[in-house]
């Protein structure tokens, strides 16, 4: 439906930038958000969407760690499918990852992804370009072309920038573009060919093992040479204790690091390798499940503000590419249609974080991180609204859900919290029938 | 039983010696002149063997054909692996011949769950990766008793690659499980990190792990494992961990010497140790046949009750 003027009435507004917690109604036109005050007065032709107590409207969600596959691995997911899940997931905005094939280290693809996230035309899509050519970790990619093209930053992600000297000259390079380098942590010498945590529950199923360590030693590489040049770094899918240790160490001294988690991360530990499904190929992920004390860690960051952004690294295999032995096996699950559910049940009913953290973690933050437009629902700012129901009741079904893979390892939990409806740019582009919100016939 | 035997853990104590005293039987039948009984007549058993393997191979085809089987080995190698068909296809391939059961030896950890998640039929681990190889822990504890009358309460050392062995998994579940007192030896790169938490003894002094040892385990170590990234040489390795006659001397007067194969003369095991009078190397080979035609023999009958 094709509307011009629309108001969101009643809900609760939560909308940590501009210090708003209440009731409020949010007040559309055309693209934008208009304004934000109580019991707005609704002219004529104005589509009203009541908004019933007890959902939440706040600003777009970004997911900044997305695979979405295309170009060239379109059999585990398309732009046009990420994009689907994504704004089934209450995203509005998905940052995507360059490791396509081809890379994306060029202008061609970059903007091959925005025409097709255009067609799509669901959640917004911000490509995120390789740092060298070809992911090779040998020579810096264009990245001012890249930059050009629509890149809001730039990573190798699947393995780290591959030396010191490399890394250094990209953070350099890249802060004249104010772009973020967005780096994957783990030392590939010492993770080998390890498919699992290092520990009990590794060493008992006979996995190769990967320890935090890894991940620690690469980050604090990395926000020492972030400190070395004034470049912006920040660290993907945050596992291992020691790695929250470095950024925050990095963060007293000043250093431009921040760095983000996953929900599988503050959820799941490396128990799961042997129960309820002993090698069950959807738990197997990179970097790996750690152990409860690391899965702690990551909670308590959650809580201090030691850890600035919930992510999700939405990483879509085929059913074909994952039922086979575990070591053989691809890493990465889904996300994009379980992050909202997670958060709420795990974090805010929990009593972790309250909804204003949530937002920051999951809108606020990764607006800021990547320089892109979103993260408050200030008057002016495009209309990009995220509608959730913290207290629908939700079963996890993975044979349902959008994305072309169904590699969760979630598939049939039951969640308090979800999605009601997600609006781009003005346009409702999502609404959960359960969730409580209703087009207007 | 439980459907499948995948690993130590798919046992409970009672069944580890019911299959410890029902091998005892079918050893018997080993010493026949007629070396072979009725038990599993029209059972087809499918040998799915990804690995080399002779010993083990053949001592399933052995303990097969002695209870009347029909049996047939695959040699995954050579055929559907080149042609890149996946583990779970070849399995379903099998499977659509309604075989009784499934022996397998892969070198993925693991394998052996993937199978029985999609297999009507029961799977046999005969080996997967770093995991677990039960039977042979199973023929280990049934030499071990034919020597010492019993497991609980004896030293029990276990030296060698600790790291990637399946044997040593399996073994150290199955010897705690019958109360011994396990030590676990090797070098410092070679010890899985949380071993301890199996509730055995880890050490990387030799001399402490086979000190007053009822029984001392030799685990092989792979030549690949020589080229410095986990030890720095053969030569050291066979000084600080090999197993000879001076080191044995520290055990018991009446200390057995095992040795799961295939044997690495003079670089985990001295040969004088391998081939003398402690050595019960090749009993265990012969008893493995025995144990394993339990195993087919108790899940065959399992399957009987379904």
């Amino acid at each position: 439906m094709s509307v011009s003027k629309r108001v969101l009435k009643g809900g609760r507004v939560v909308d940590p930038v501009n210090g708003r917690d209440g009731i409020f109604d949010v007040l559309i036109d055309g693209d934008r958000i208009a304004r934000v005050g109580r019991d707005l007065p609704v002219d004529d032709g104005v589509l009203v969407t009541e908004i019933p107590s007890g959902l939440v409207v706040c600003p777009g969600l970004i997911d900044m760690h997305v695979h979405l596959r295309e170009p060239g691995q379109e059999h585990k997911e398309t732009v046009a499918t990420g994009t689907a899940a994504a704004v089934a997931g209450g995203f509005t905005a998905v940052a995507c990852m360059p490791n396509t094939v081809p890379v994306n280290d060029n202008a061609g693809v970059t903007e091959f992804i925005l025409k097709k996230a255009a067609a799509a035309n669901l959640a917004r899509v911000y490509p995120i370009g390789a740092v060298s050519r070809g992911q090779l970790g040998e020579q810096l990619a264009d990245i001012a072309e890249l930059k050009q093209a629509g890149c809001v930053a730039i990573t190798d992600d699947g393995k780290p920038v591959a030396t010191a000297m490399l890394m250094r000259r990209a953070l350099e390079y890249a802060r004249m573009f104010d772009m973020p380098i967005i780096e994957h942590c783990e030392e590939q010498t010492l993770k080998g060919d390890g498919v699992a945590h290092e520990g009990f529950h590794a060493s008992a199923l006979g996995l190769r093992g990967i320890p935090g360590q890894a991940e620690s030693i690469m980050a604090s590489r990395d926000i020492a040479l972030a400190e070395l040049t004034g470049g912006i770094v920040h660290i993907a899918h945050m596992s291992a204790r020691q790695t929250l240790d470095a950024v925050r160490f990095g963060k007293s001294r000043g250093a431009r690091v921040t760095c983000e988690v996953t929900p599988h991360h503050f959820i799941l530990t490396d128990e799961m390798l042997g129960a309820p499904v002993p090698y069950d190929t959807n738990v197997k992920m990179n970097p790996p499940l750690r152990e409860a004390v690391d899965r702690d860690a990551m909670l308590a960051g959650l809580a201090d503000g030691s850890v600035d952004v919930i992510a999700t690294d939405h990483a879509p295999h085929h059913y074909d590419e994952k039922r086979v032995e575990f070591d053989r096996a691809p890493f990465g699950i889904t996300g994009l249609e379980t992050a909202v559910s997670l958060c709420f049940d795990r974090l805010v009913h929990a009593g972790i974080v309250n909804l204003a953290r949530l937002i920051e973690l999951l809108s606020v933050n990764p607006a800021r991180i990547l320089r892109v437009s979103g993260g408050s629902l200030s008057d002016g700012a495009p209309a990009d609204i995220s509608i959730l129901a913290p207290d629908l009741r939700v079963t996890v079904s993975a044979a349902t859900m959008r994305s072309r893979s169904r590699n969760t390892p979630f598939d049939g939990w039951a969640l308090r919290g979800g999605v009601a409806a997600t609006i781009v740019g003005g346009r409702m582009v999502y609404v959960n029938d359960n969730g409580g919100v209703h087009e207007p016939a | 039983m439980k459907k499948d035997l995948l690993g130590i853990g798919d046992l409970t104590r009672d069944e580890i010696y019911l299959v410890l005293e029902t091998a005892e039987a079918m050893r018997e039948i080993g010493q026949r002149p007629i070396k072979k009984v009725p038990t599993l007549r029209g059972k087809t058993i499918v040998n799915l063997f990804y690995e080399p393997s002779t010993r083990t191979r053949t001592s399933f085809e052995i303990a097969e054909k002695r209870l009347s089987a029909d049996t047939l080995n695959v040699p995954v190698a050579a055929s559907s692996v080149l042609k890149g068909e996946t583990l779970a296809d070849t399995a379903l391939n099998i499977e659509a011949m309604a075989p009784d059961m499934i022996v397998l030896r892969h070198a993925s950890s693991g394998a052996g769950h993937l199978l029985s998640r999609i297999c009507r039929s029961r799977i046999i681990n005969a080996g997967d990766g770093m995991h677990e190889h039960p039977t042979q822990a199973l023929l280990d504890a049934f030499t071990i008793r034919e020597h010492k009358g019993r497991v609980d309460g004896l030293k029990i050392a276990i030296v060698g690659d600790l790291l990637h062995s399946r044997v040593l998994r399996s073994n150290v579940l199955l010897l705690s499980t019958l109360g011994a007192d396990v030590w676990a030896c090797g070098p410092g790169t070679l010890v899985p990190p949380g071993l301890e938490r199996f509730g055995v003894h880890v050490s990387t002094s030799v001399d402490d792990a086979v000190g007053d040892a009822d029984v001392i385990m030799m685990l092989r170590i792979q030549q690949e494992r020589m080229d410095g990234a986990f030890v720095p040489s053969l030569r050291e390795y066979f000084n600080t961990f090999g197993m000879t006659a001076g080191r044995v001397a520290r055990a018991k007067p009446d200390v057995i010497i095992m040795h799961p194969g295939p044997m690495n003369r003079g670089v985990e095991i001295a040969s004088d140790v391998a081939d003398g009078p402690y050595s019960v190397i090749l009993e265990q080979v012969a008893n493995g046949v025995a144990v394993r035609m339990a195993v087919l023999y108790l899940l065959a009958g399992e399957a009987e009750a379904d």
